[in-house]
């Protein structure tokens, strides 16, 4: 028997039946488009995590100065002063895993432009910083390391301070601002970056050479964190090893001593956040499952009642010389080829049904081509499994019942 | 005649169906033998094992015992497989209620068993399923759909299929068991000119009147052959298919 004629004939039977045919379609047309639309929304968030989390970083490890208990003492970790200068050209000298490194001080403060002052926070960084949390600078230049060494009072401002210490739009490159009495000259701009995923204006900031603030703004010899970046995401906890054992060591920790400072990264802040999107992911996924399931249990329904309908025609066929496993593959095509157009169309209006979920919802969405596959092999294999047991009913039939049946 | 090949050969055919605990005996030992070009009636009220033979004869059933050689070919041993084959090659059926598929031309219903055979091409099916439909004098109606035809012309595609893949034999049950009597006898001249042709044909019926029409006459009665006789001037179908009045249509 060839194929081509078998497929002829059950597209005849199908063409004949085209009302039923679509509904029958419909449970795998839901089924498939709610499977695409489902995982595409699920994608779409986890891929938004990841693009946010990479704004930040997404290889970069922070330091903290941890908690230690003095003299049975829990102390907060803000008071902590265990983390040095000499700690950071440690690591910079010392790791073959971390790319970039940088100290960093902080200190709030109001910073004065002649009639205007706004409230910021001043970072004590090296030029490294701007690699390690994608700052570029938009106007000016970076600091330089003869800067650093000489603790210059220099500055870079972000979008939001420029915003309101310079409101009529005056170029802040080259002028003086004060921070709590201290005059730094602008040397540069940073470029725009927005607000974080928790909702953190990340715009309101501005750069110092680190010295200058250890110096001069806080007058401290010890430094409050530290910022790196390994040299791929996949290398994170390689760099994590590396810098906790430079740091045990230069804190000459006994083996059972606890870190004294705390290492995070931004590994762990993603894996928490997909973590939970990958939950909603499998729960919708099971949800569009179950809705391919029951349209399957259609085509299996319509396909059995077809061959009772059709025991005539099965009867007919097979006397004129249709043997059984002609009469099989005829009804497994006619289940296939419904589950298979019901899943094309299917794909398409999951594909519309995201495009209007992004559009109209503003919900981030990506369809991922192996959802479409696994959509597809799974209408096939609907498909097949579900239109079996009517087609080997079909098969089975005695052909001389089946041509007289009325 | 004696010189024409044999196409059917029944030898103590026989064929018993359990029913509860009882047998029936449907077939009690028949013998026959048909020839090439030969136009036979079986005839039989009901329950005389008729419908059994016939489908004994179109390899639907296989015997109990006995044998039954189609075309010099032993039935009995076939597998189910072999003979839905032998059946889509040697054998043409037509039914007594034609058995078109619906919502299908003319020509595509002719064309079916030879979609069940991989050997023709497409070009070859189509080219035979004109031939089959020219045949029957249904040229002008390839294209109209089973439904848009009368019974009898449904009919006469069903004989074209049957024709179609240029059987050994035409197997017709009850054939115009469904039709009025004037449409029953143009499908009759059909078959007689079929006949005519050098067809072989076998045509069930309950029906006696039939019998004058056909070469030879086989009546069954509780599974076994109370006469066979043949016919050497059948009537012409044509002649009273002419005489009758025609309708008003």
């Amino acid at each position: 028997m060839k194929f081509a004629n078998l497929l002829k004939i059950a597209l005849k039977a199908l063409n004949n039946n085209k009302l039923r045919c679509f509904l029958t379609m419909l449970g795998i047309i839901i089924g498939v488009a709610s499977v695409i639309t489902m995982l595409a929304i699920g994608q779409g968030s986890k891929n938004s995590i990841k693009e946010q989390i990479s704004e930040m970083g997404s290889n970069m490890i922070m330091i903290h100065p941890g908690n230690m208990q003095r003299g049975g003492v829990r102390q907060s970790a803000d008071d902590m002063q265990t983390l040095e200068v000499a700690d950071y050209e440690a690591i910079r000298d010392n790791t073959r895993h971390i790319s970039a490194v940088s100290p960093s001080v902080n200190s709030g403060g109001q910073f004065i432009n002649g009639n205007n002052n706004y409230p910021s926070t001043i970072y004590g960084v090296t030029p490294d910083y701007l690699d390690i949390r994608k700052v570029k600078v938009k106007e000016g230049t970076i600091f330089t390391d003869q800067d650093i060494k000489s603790a210059a009072k220099v500055c870079l401002l972000g979008k939001t301070v420029i915003d309101n210490l310079f409101p009529n739009g005056e170029d802040p490159i080259g002028r003086v601002v004060r921070f709590n009495k201290i005059p730094f000259t602008v040397i540069g701009t940073l470029e725009e970056k927005g607000t974080n995923s928790m909702g953190m204006d990340q715009d309101d900031v501005v750069l110092a050479p680190y010295t200058t603030v250890m110096k001069r703004v806080l007058a401290i010899d010890y430094i409050q964190g530290l910022y790196a970046s390994a040299i791929d995401e996949n290398m994170t906890d390689e760099a994590i090893d590396e810098l906790t054992e430079i740091l045990r060591t230069r804190h000459r920790l006994k083996e059972e001593a606890d870190d004294d400072f705390e290492i995070r990264s931004q590994q762990e802040l993603s894996e928490m956040m997909n973590s939970t999107s990958d939950m909603m992911t499998v729960l919708l996924a099971c949800i569009a499952g179950i809705s391919l399931l029951v349209g399957g249990i259609g085509i299996m329904n319509i396909m059995y009642v077809s061959v009772t309908e059709r025991t005539r025609e099965i009867g007919l066929r097979m006397s004129i010389g249709a043997r059984g496993i002609d009469i099989l593959s005829q009804f497994l095509i006619e289940a296939v080829i419904i589950s298979v157009t019901g899943g094309i169309i299917g794909v398409i209006i999951g594909a519309l049904a995201s495009w209007l979920v992004n559009i109209v919802a503003r919900w981030p969405v990506y369809i991922q081509i192996y959802s479409v596959i696994l959509s597809f092999a799974v209408c096939t294999l609907t498909g097949i499994f579900f239109g079996w047991y009517p087609a080997k009913k079909a098969a089975n039939l005695d052909p001389i019942e089946a041509i007289r049946y009325e | 005649m004696q010189k024409e090949r044999e196409i059917i050969k029944v030898i103590d055919l026989r064929r018993n169906f359990t029913v509860g605990d009882e047998t029936v005996h449907a077939l009690r030992g028949i013998n026959f033998t048909i020839r090439e070009g030969e136009f036979v009636t079986i005839m039989g009220t009901s329950g005389s094992g008729k419908s059994t033979l016939l489908n004994l004869l179109g390899c639907l059933d296989t015997p109990t015992s006995g044998d039954y050689r189609l075309d010099r070919v032993s039935v009995k041993s076939m597998s189910k497989n072999e003979r839905a084959v032998t059946r889509n090659r040697k054998i043409g059926f037509v039914f007594q209620n034609y058995n078109l598929l619906p919502k299908t031309t003319a020509i595509e219903n002719v064309e079916l068993p030879l979609l069940y055979n991989p050997g023709v091409t497409s070009k070859e099916r189509r080219a035979k399923a004109t031939a089959a439909l020219e045949a029957v004098g249904l040229h002008d109606r390839m294209y109209h759909t089973s439904n848009q035809m009368s019974g009898g012309q449904q009919q006469r595609v069903a004989i074209a299929r049957a024709l179609v893949n240029d059987p050994v034999i035409i197997l017709a049950d009850e054939a115009t068991g469904n039709l009025d009597t004037r449409t029953s006898f143009s499908i009759l001249v059909l078959f007689q000119e079929l006949h005519a042709r050098g067809r072989t044909i076998i045509f069930v019926t309950h029906n006696p009147d039939l019998a004058a029409y056909s070469s030879r006459n086989i009546v069954l009665r509780d599974g076994k052959i109370v006469s066979d006789t043949l016919n050497p001037s059948p009537a012409s179908a044509r002649e009273m298919y002419a005489s009758l009045p025609k309708e008003n249509d």
